[in-house]
């Protein structure tokens, strides 16, 4: 456990009932890295997001952020994390900024300081003039934008993503990859962002694999795909996926 | 926690709370449509039917409205309650709940704070029908205006920890109508809100039997006292300890270690 790396999960194990969900679990997340976990459907990227974040407990291992034990100092390790759910959590019935002042007091940030921290959200993440509209009124990628904004509002050293671009276009997709990649590297937060659509990582990323509830393979993009002799990222997903299914 | 966030997390969900009730107006008008129905429509009905003898807290004969009306009050806390617990059970299967659970607060705060939200915005439901009631002659003295707001409060706070806790158990939206048909109706009939108990004894030994362990008759009977400026002791620790072994079982339910949503597909969200 160090605080040097913004994630820390240590072999990591959960079942449902009988069914193993995560075996053995290890990942880092380097402080201000961006890191991309990959996974089919049913891998297990879900119930790790659901761990890391404290709704469900390790039924073995460790979870750390900055160096708070997700079980032991639990709030410190909350307080460090901002998350950005596969499926919208923004209210669709409040506005933009009703939606990131609700957010701004679940985090304790004072009202002046919180008043500050929205406006600058607003034009980071490309919202100004969209205050007062209804969240359920925006488009996907404007509505994953609000979920980003409320998530960087109290200036998390980790972002957690569990695939914030499904159901976006391809070019919304590519844009908000481009903007958190560039927004985390500016404000120095670690970022995990898991994802089954292979072409949302770039040769140097960080990648780990996990399949099964097994973690089978970690490096970059590069030494991945030097090692498994082919031509990409996504011939290394095929050729373990299919390895572990045969 | 400091005493800041606290208080900022309680505003936080108290707002939104209030700006969801404001704008689902139609929450609101149904939420006074069904005690009013009662009171205009089924009171006058049975108003000549139903006796009420002089039972305390009541110096004199009422009339069946004034008899019904703590009754009212306590129906609107329990549908609020369970709208409340509803809307719990809508927010994890949306995923909104998720938000206010991975805050930097203990989850035993976050849980106070959506209940605190839940029965404000009851409070404020009872108020107005409280107003339209006095047009029907259901006119408590002004002592008791004062007290009812502490008796909403406790009642409101045993039924919205009673929905918590159902929430935490109920794995999807659809098994809510079960929660209706088991759970609200017979703990709104089975009790004091439409009927003086001696009634029901004389009726059925059984049923009276079991109005008096309905928790919802405390809550009823301490709100018609409240509304006549006297305190009903029993009710008062009837429904605070009811109150807290609900919250107790809510805190537990929703605990990832310990509670119904560590079991499989119990709220979870969808796995990958």
């Amino acid at each position: 456990m160090t605080e040097d790396l913004a994630l820390d999960v240590d072999q990591v194990s959960f079942s449902y009932g009988n069914t193993q969900a995560l075996n053995k679990v290890c990942l880092q997340v380097p402080e201000s890295g961006f890191v991309a976990l990959l996974g089919a459907n049913g891998a297990g990227k879900s119930t790790l997001f659901s761990i890391i974040t404290g709704l469900y407990s390790a039924q073995q291992g460790t979870v750390s952020v900055k160096g708070h034990a997700l079980r032991t100092d639990t709030l410190n390790a909350l307080s460090k994390m901002g998350v950005v759910f596969q499926r919208p959590t923004v209210d669709m019935d409040l506005s933009v900024i009703q939606n990131l002042r609700y957010a701004a007091d679940l985090q304790g940030i004072p009202t002046a300081e919180a008043k500050n921290r929205i406006a600058l959200g607003l034009e980071q993440h490309e919202l100004t003039g969209f205050e007062k509209r209804k969240v359920g009124a925006l488009s996907g990628g404007q509505r994953r934008r609000v979920e980003l904004a409320r998530a960087l509002l109290h200036r998390p050293a980790l972002l957690l993503l569990d695939e914030p671009t499904v159901g976006l276009d391809l070019q919304s997709r590519s844009n908000f990859v481009a903007h958190v990649k560039s927004l985390c590297a500016d404000i120095g937060t670690g970022v995990l962002w898991a994802t089954h659509l292979l072409d949302e990582v770039v040769t140097d990323d960080d990648v780990y694999i996990l399949d099964k509830g097994l973690m089978v393979e970690h490096g970059t993009v590069v030494e991945l795909v030097k090692k498994h002799n082919v031509d990409d990222i996504t011939a290394v997903f095929n050729s373990i996926v299919v390895r572990e299914a045969s | 926690m400091t005493l800041s966030s606290a208080l900022l997390c309680l505003r936080g969900v108290v707002t939104r709370e209030a700006l969801r009730f404001v704008n689902q107006r139609g929450r609101f008008l149904s939420a006074l449509v069904r005690p009013l129905v009662w009171l205009f429509i089924f009171a006058a009905g049975f108003r000549s039917v139903l006796g009420v003898s002089i039972i305390p807290p009541y110096e004199t004969y009422v009339l069946y409205e004034e008899y019904i009306a703590p009754g009212l009050l306590g129906m609107i806390l329990l549908f609020n309650g369970m709208q409340s617990s509803l809307s719990m059970v809508y927010d994890r299967e949306m995923g909104s709940m998720r938000t206010l659970l991975v805050s930097p607060l203990p989850r035993w705060y976050l849980l106070l704070c959506k209940l605190l939200a839940g029965v404000s915005v009851a409070i404020v439901q009872a108020f107005v029908f409280m107003c339209i009631a006095w047009f029907w002659e259901v006119r408590p003295p002004v002592i008791g205006y004062f007290l009812l707001v502490p008796a909403l409060l406790l009642g409101g706070l045993m039924l919205g920890a009673m929905g918590l806790m159902l929430s935490s158990m109920i794995k999807q939206l659809e098994n809510f109508a079960g929660v209706m048909n088991f759970v609200i109706f017979p703990m709104f009939f089975a009790s004091s809100a439409l009927y003086p108990l001696w009634r029901i004894r004389d009726s059925s030994q059984l049923l009276y039997w079991i109005c008096t362990y309905n928790p919802f008759t405390y809550a009823v009977e301490l709100i018609r006292f409240a509304m006549y400026g006297k305190l009903h002791v029993m009710a008062m620790l009837v429904v605070a300890a009811c109150t807290t072994v609900f919250m107790a079982a809510a805190v537990i339910g929703y605990d990832p270690l310990r509670g119904f949503l560590s079991r499989k597909d119990g709220g979870a969200p969808s796995k990958k």
